[in-house]
């Protein structure tokens, strides 16, 4: 649980399997000019594996896609697809397809000449790249479509002719750029839920490039989270939303409800936190830390963790003053904003219906949680 | 935006701003279209004998230009023509593409070079060409100087001399709307293609050229047209050997003071460049027929 603020993580996973991994990322490096874009960036992506590269635009995880699809050539460092290092080898011999964010389909050509492009370039016979198309459209719902202009079709519509360009040439890997950006927000959800069936039903590898958190987390088999050039966490959706190693990750996943202070002596196996707010008095934090009592600390605390009560608690365990702030009615959430100090306000997140109590504005109330839900950050 | 519908034009009264048409309208039929009716009519009269016109229906004009004379000079226009806009077309593809993919603020002044030479009177630097090919000449002096060659070579009023000048002259307009058409073309597609596995020459032949069909038809149109019908340029470097039509109808007018003949002349190119024109734009329609609307 005890992080630092600096990000190096280093690939530790080891690959059990004695086939080697679809994608081996060993320690790129991309340079744009001046800018680092990518700084030593490691990971590997499992065959049938749904991989997400998250992070704010500006993170650098698009280049790692550019340079997985060839357009750049890492300036240090290797990059092995199937066992094979690809540096050096132009997009057009590699075992990957990318699905562009704009989705980049060939406006002069029909959907069946879209998706048909790939084979038809590595000069697959006629029967057989007509038997592959109709395949690849039954699997993204769009037979009947075959001669439309991608002009003539609805973005979701682009969207899956894109996808089918991909997956029809059965790559090693699948590519995708923000494959959901461009749709609104009702439909992008469906796509995501379609997107992560045909990945399972068809066992592609996709390693997804996305700034959308929940996106990510919803599709993913693993995410890595990525800043300024390097990647700060890789792991499993639950992991990284609910183990966060650094702040950054903590709050680039989701809410996250902080309260400076510092930490205290051991009570049991737990250890006391002192807030630095006056009016706050010290409570319990389940940690494995072993780090020197008076260490200033950073609390962190997802919405759904907390609940909040006109009285107090009678249970022991971590109870913080506070007043509600604002009230706002979500559709099935209510979100309290509660002031817990003079500078600074908590979002808690209460299902709609669940609590027969609501709150107003001005109320005083008391936040409560398990003390094994708070994590601890170190400056 | 791949979401964007094709939207249609509003279907208002067809004709609620047409009186905005009528001057411009006014000018062409009065200096046009006037002038052209008249020489249609002086293409039917016969020459008075010394040099008039007189006013006999006859078709004997048209049934003079069967002389293969005149094939000769019409089947050399048609080549000198084609021949330049297809080197037009080589060179000015390329240059196109580089500009258009060059920084964004470096464009404005590339275009400006290219269209450059058209701050100088065509004339003038038709002249200019003269120096530049003529015994004692530029290339001849550079090419002596080099020992590429013993003598000086005959490059001056030679048919590689006036194709010279008619690219040198309407290359630029074979750029501009390359240039506008390569501008347009989403760089994205060229990726998508080389992803899906397409060698340099596919991504050209399948998704460059596909896609900018507009432009190079409308570059072909715009080199073909004046080369045919150029008469200073053939008359400059081309001496007597290289008789385009445009000399042909100078001849028949200034000359033997034929105007019947030299309107013959002059409609059957309009109608080799009608033609041509619409040949080149029903190929052009077919190639690039999804894109309309964009």
């Amino acid at each position: 649980m005890a992080t630092s603020s600096t990000p190096p993580f280093t690939s530790s996973e080891q690959s059990l399997s004695s086939t080697p991994p679809t994608i081996d990322i060993r320690g790129i490096v991309c340079r744009h000019g001046a800018v680092t874009a990518v700084d030593r960036v490691s990971f590997q992506v499992r065959r049938g594996e749904f991989f997400s590269i998250l992070g704010p635009s500006g993170a650098g995880k698009t280049s790692v896609l550019r340079m997985l699809a060839g357009f750049e050539d890492p300036d240090e460092g290797d990059l092995l697809i199937d066992g094979q290092s690809m540096l050096g080898v132009p997009p057009n011999r590699r075992p990957v397809n990318l699905v562009f964010q704009s989705y980049a389909l060939f406006p002069h050509l029909t959907v069946f000449e879209n998706v048909a492009f790939g084979l038809k370039m590595r000069r697959v016979s006629a029967a057989l790249i007509a038997e592959e198309v109709r395949q690849a459209l039954a699997m993204v719902k769009l037979t009947g479509k075959e001669v439309r202009l991608p002009a003539q079709l609805s973005g979701g519509e682009q969207q899956r002719v894109a996808l089918a360009r991909a997956l029809v040439n059965k790559p090693a890997v699948v590519l995708l750029d923000e494959p959901l950006a461009a749709l609104d927000q009702q439909l992008r959800q469906a796509m995501q839920v379609e997107l992560k069936s045909i990945q399972e039903q068809a066992g592609l590898t996709c390693v997804c490039v996305t700034h959308h958190q929940e996106e990510a987390m919803m599709m993913s088999d693993r995410i890595a989270v990525m800043h300024q050039g390097r990647l700060w966490q890789v792991g499993s959706p639950r992991e990284v939303y609910e183990r966060p190693r650094s702040l950054f990750v903590s709050r680039f996943l989701g809410v996250s409800n902080e309260l400076p202070g510092t930490i205290g002596p051991s009570v049991g196996e737990d250890r006391m936190f002192q807030p630095s707010d006056a009016g706050q008095h010290p409570f319990t934090v389940s940690t494995l830390s072993t780090e020197q009592a008076g260490r200033s600390a950073i609390l962190s605390l997802r919405p759904e963790h907390i609940r909040i009560a006109k009285d107090r608690p009678s249970t022991a365990g971590p109870v913080l003053d506070g007043r509600i702030e604002k009230v706002l009615f979500a559709g099935s959430d209510m979100k309290y904003l509660v002031r817990v100090a003079h500078d600074r306000v908590w979002e808690t997140r209460m299902a709609t219906g669940t609590s027969p109590v609501t709150f107003v504005p001005g109320d005083a109330v008391y936040l409560h949680w398990s003390s094994v839900d708070a994590r601890l950050f170190y400056e | 935006m791949p979401s964007r519908v094709p939207s249609s034009p509003p279907t208002k009264s067809p004709c609620r701003s047409c009186w905005l048409a009528a001057p411009g309208l006014l000018w062409m039929s009065l200096f046009f279209l006037v002038p052209l009716a008249l020489v249609f009519a002086i293409s039917f009269a016969s020459r008075g004998t010394y040099g008039g016109i007189v006013w006999e229906f006859t078709s004997a004009n048209y049934l003079d230009l069967w002389h293969p004379l005149y094939g000769k000079i019409l089947g050399q226009s048609l080549w000198y023509a084609s021949l330049t806009t297809a080197i037009c077309l080589v060179l000015g593809f390329p240059l196109a593409y580089t500009i258009a993919r060059s920084p964004a603020r470096w464009q404005p002044l590339l275009l400006l070079l290219v269209m450059l030479p058209f701050w100088t009177n065509f004339l003038v630097r038709t002249y200019a060409w003269m120096i530049v090919l003529r015994q004692d000449g530029l290339v001849n002096g550079l090419l002596l100087a080099l020992g590429i060659v013993d003598a000086p070579l005959e490059l001056l009023y030679t048919p590689t001399a006036v194709v010279i000048g008619l690219v040198y002259g309407y290359l630029p307009f074979m750029v501009l709307p390359l240039y506008v058409a390569v501008e347009r073309l989403d760089p994205l597609l060229v990726e998508a293609a080389w992803d899906l596995y397409a060698s340099r020459w596919a991504i050209l032949t399948r998704v460059v050229v596909p896609l900018t069909m507009p432009g190079i038809v409308g570059g072909c149109v715009l080199v073909f047209i004046p080369s045919i019908g150029s008469f200073i340029t053939p008359d400059l470097l081309g001496g007597a050997r290289s008789m385009m039509i445009g000399n042909l109808i100078q001849h028949e007018y200034l000359v033997v003071r034929d105007w019947p003949l030299g309107s013959a002349v002059s409609f059957v190119l309009m109608g080799i460049v009608m033609a041509a024109v619409a040949l080149y734009y029903r190929h052009g329609a077919r190639a690039s027929g999804p894109l309309e609307g964009r």
